[in-house]
């Protein structure tokens, strides 16, 4: 049973409220940060607890922090990204509509920490209903004197206002992010600058996930170093995977980063294993962006160790070999799953969700959904498989945006890892549209080479 | 106060410019091939660049200071110089081959109706297919249509063309005081439309025909009227109330065909003319001539231009410089050989149609 930090209380009557919240020891952190750490102090906090961005790339919290301008007579701006619209990922929205406070208490502690008076968090959306709960959360938080002018009289004033995108993917970007919460076309800006120097209407802004900022509550809570001891390594802390796929039991868990993806997908704690007994073929660890691993390399890695939960275990091996901890939507496949389809899916988001404003993006993801769309319906070409490979080549870095990187990746890792699949679609394109490929080899062991 | 320059060196040429400038800004005042094609970035509009990458280029060594290599190709429209700066443009294979990768993409769903549009001639996207592109695309779906949009009596519209480059929507936004027109949806279906049909018609409006690199965005005055090669570009000017009244009249014979600003070596306007300058003022009578404008060398439109008469624009040659030092390979010197077209003499000096003994030594 690994520890719980963010969901231990999720399950008690009423703790969406503010009077449960308070009295299962929410707003702890508030009272300590506020009244006995100072802005440094907290900011030193969470660089010791080594806490890493939740959203996807990972960058760790503190460091992020201690970017920020601080020029003077220039507001901050502290930006709750809850825009999360990654395909397989819903870890945000449990939190926020199960235990909306404990996002609200980590934006105070976070806000006075980067001096943001005004916070905003950016909901995606589609979760409509949420902005609700969210917003009582706040009007309570308020009423209590947490939230408004002179928060438990230490001269410190912070609101925070809740913003709906419009149901657009790019937005999670953070640049994207605040040019549409200024009220403009969601386009990632250039960078440099920096949101850190430039943010939301040029002012210094942090943008951090909604996870991330609900970490930061344990963390004042049990001091950086406490923090920094659950984990392992460089993977501090407890992140939330939002499993999904065929599994026995998909939902959102809670791990510490200590257990390894085989006992994730097969222990009854998490994932409970695969439905009727079938066996698994792939798995794409951290949302649909992340590179999609065959069965053998998601459970060793390609020296033959263990595969972990964890940041450093799961991209072990680079994108050759492993693929990425993301913002933890984990999707199994079963063998029944063709991979190709899959492909296809994703291939038909990215180009829905490019913005269209740099070339490589807006023209190779539609590209390449036409010409998977083609190797699926069985007019597939062979020349169309190192095709794909040289669009996702072109597209991958030299976009805006990480979204470019976002939509080449899963076409790159499906062709590296699943190219016999691709070929049999194309050499049997009547058979492929009756059955699938199957299981094949995609879960046999892995020869390590023997070193002296 | 003398200000401290910033050294850079682009494909083995050292320039030293001013903090803040771009590479591509500092790769300009070389010239020659050394400047990367840009194809949104537009040095008079505020915010424009970024977006078409068609600049990439590989960043080898980051400052004297921090001689770290940046790991992606970076858009050097919008990246500044630091002192000490290794950027490797033509000479890297990395961007050749990226910039290949982006032309590609950029023509993916263009139409390539070059031999019916008026821009042909003058398209930054013709240039670059020829320069930086490869010969035949691997595309084999339909390329995409989009509904006809008007946008009013004097600027027509053609979607397919479009590259998004949001050059027209900076110009909207910066040079008028209401912006009507901007990229409506997303993604490979984005497109230049005002919300709801209307027409463009303030006073500076026609100035997003000069700034579209393709033929998206022309003239409906000069629509189909003739192609540029034909007419000759002549400065003129006029005293207008509204704008400095600097422009580039298009004629053939006495007649003007169209009237645009002037354009500098890298297709920019160096002023901004007005609506009625630009549609209105179609008579020679309506201009003080002062003289033929000057055009590259390269450019088609320079084939009307008679020699000596005219003057034409040498484009700066970096191969030398690019290559320490090394000059070109030559399967076959024509110099030598011929004798024909030595360098030494200058077809445009010559005042009449050239002649052999032009090039005789012996004669000389």
């Amino acid at each position: 049973m690994s520890k719980k930090l963010l969901l231990e209380k999720a399950h008690v009557e009423g703790i969406r409220y503010y009077d449960v919240y308070r009295r299962e020891g929410g707003y702890r952190s508030v009272e300590k940060a506020l009244k006995t750490m100072g802005p440094e102090a907290i900011v030193e906090e969470v660089k010791k607890s080594g806490l890493r961005g939740r959203g996807g790339a990972g960058f760790p919290a503190g460091m992020k922090w201690s970017f920020i301008a601080k020029p003077e007579g220039v507001p901050r701006h502290l930006v709750c990204n809850a825009d999360e619209s990654e395909p397989g990922t819903f870890k945000d929205r449990y939190l926020m509509e199960f235990i909306p406070h404990l996002l609200i208490e980590g934006l105070i502690v976070s806000s006075f920490a980067l001096g943001s008076n005004d916070t905003y968090i950016y909901i995606r959306g589609e979760y409509a209903w949420i902005v609700d709960i969210l917003e009582q959360a706040i009007e309570e938080a308020k009423q209590n004197g947490f939230l408004g002018k002179n928060i438990l009289g230490i001269g410190f004033d912070c609101n925070i206002h809740v913003q709906r995108g419009a149901g657009a993917y790019i937005c999670g970007e953070e640049t994207a992010l605040i040019e549409s919460l200024e009220g403009k076309r969601g386009n990632p800006r250039i960078k440099p600058p920096f949101p850190a120097v430039q943010g939301l209407w040029m002012r210094p802004t942090v943008v951090n996930n909604v996870e991330t900022l609900a970490a930061v509550v344990p963390i004042i809570n049990m001091g950086g170093e406490e923090y920094a001891k659950i984990g392992v390594g460089r993977s501090t802390g407890t992140k939330l995977i939002s499993a999904c796929g065929n599994i026995n039991k998909p939902g959102v868990y809670e791990i510490d980063m200590t257990i390894s993806v085989e006992e994730f997908i097969y222990s009854d704690e998490y994932c409970g294993g695969i439905p009727n007994g079938k066996k698994l073929k792939a798995c794409i660890p951290g949302g649909s962006s992340v590179p999609i691993l065959p069965a053998n390399l998601l459970l060793k890695t390609a020296k033959g160790k263990t595969r972990y939960m964890n940041y450093e275990s799961l991209s072990d091996g680079g994108f050759a070999t492993g693929t990425m901890m993301g913002s933890g939507g984990f999707i199994v496949l079963d063998e029944d799953q063709c991979v190709v389809r899959h492909t296809l899916s994703l291939a038909r988001f990215y180009r829905h969700e490019s913005c269209g404003q740099c070339s490589p993006c807006r023209e190779g993801t539609g590209w390449m959904e036409k010409i998977l769309k083609n190797i699926e319906y069985g007019h597939g070409k062979l020349s169309d498989i190192d095709l794909l490979w040289d669009i996702q080549r072109k597209i991958e870095g030299n976009t805006i945006c990480p979204l470019g990187d976002a939509a080449a990746w899963p076409v790159a890792a499906a062709i590296r890892h699943f190219r016999d699949e691709f070929e049999w679609h194309v050499l049997h394109p009547e058979e492929a549209q009756k059955r699938n490929y199957g299981l094949a080899h995609y879960a046999d062991p892995i020869h390590v080479p023997v070193t002296a | 106060m003398s200000e401290q320059l910033f050294k850079v060196t682009i494909d083995n040429i050292t320039i030293e410019v001013p903090p803040g400038t771009t590479i591509l800004n500092a790769a300009r005042k070389i010239g020659g091939d050394v400047a990367p094609p840009a194809m949104c970035y537009y040095s008079k509009l505020e915010g424009s660049g970024g977006k078409c990458r068609t600049c990439l280029v590989e960043v080898s060594k980051g400052s004297e200071k921090d001689p770290r290599p940046m790991p992606k190709l970076v858009a050097s429209c919008r990246t500044t110089v630091m002192d000490g700066m290794e950027v490797k443009n033509i000479t890297s294979e990395r961007v050749v081959d990226a910039r290949a990768g982006v032309v590609e993409f950029l023509l993916l769903n263009h139409p390539l109706d070059c031999p019916i549009c008026d821009q042909a001639g003058e398209c930054h996207l013709q240039d670059l297919s020829y320069e930086h592109g490869k010969e035949a695309t691997r595309y084999e779906f339909q390329r995409r249509t989009f509904q006809k949009h008007d946008l009013g009596p004097y600027i027509q519209l053609h979607m397919t063309r479009c590259i998004l480059c949001y050059r027209c929507v900076f110009t909207a936004d910066q040079l008028t005081k209401k912006r009507e027109h901007g990229v409506l949806d997303r993604g490979d279906h984005s497109e230049i439309a005002t919300l709801i049909e209307k027409s463009l018609d303030n006073d500076f409006i026609g100035n997003i025909i000069d700034v579209c690199p393709v033929g998206a965005l022309t003239d409906k005055t000069f629509r189909f009227k003739n192609r540029v090669w034909f007419l000759k570009p002549m400065d003129a000017h006029r005293d207008c109330p509204t704008c400095s009244g600097k422009v580039t009249l298009w004629n053939r014979g006495d007649e003007v065909y169209r009237v645009t600003a002037r354009k500098d070596e890298w297709g920019e306007v160096e002023e901004w003319i007005c609506n009625t300058c630009r549609f209105e003022k179609k008579k020679t009578s309506d201009w003080v001539i002062e003289g033929p404008r000057l055009i590259n060398r390269h450019s088609v439109i320079s084939q009307g231009h008679y020699a000596g008469s005219v003057g034409t624009v040498i484009p700066t040659e970096t191969f030398k410089a690019v290559n320490d030092g090394r000059q070109p390979r030559l399967l076959m010197d024509i110099h030598d050989i011929s004798e024909v077209n030595q360098t030494g003499t200058s077809l445009s000096a010559i005042e009449r149609p050239a002649h052999s003994t032009d090039f005789n030594s012996k004669k000389a």
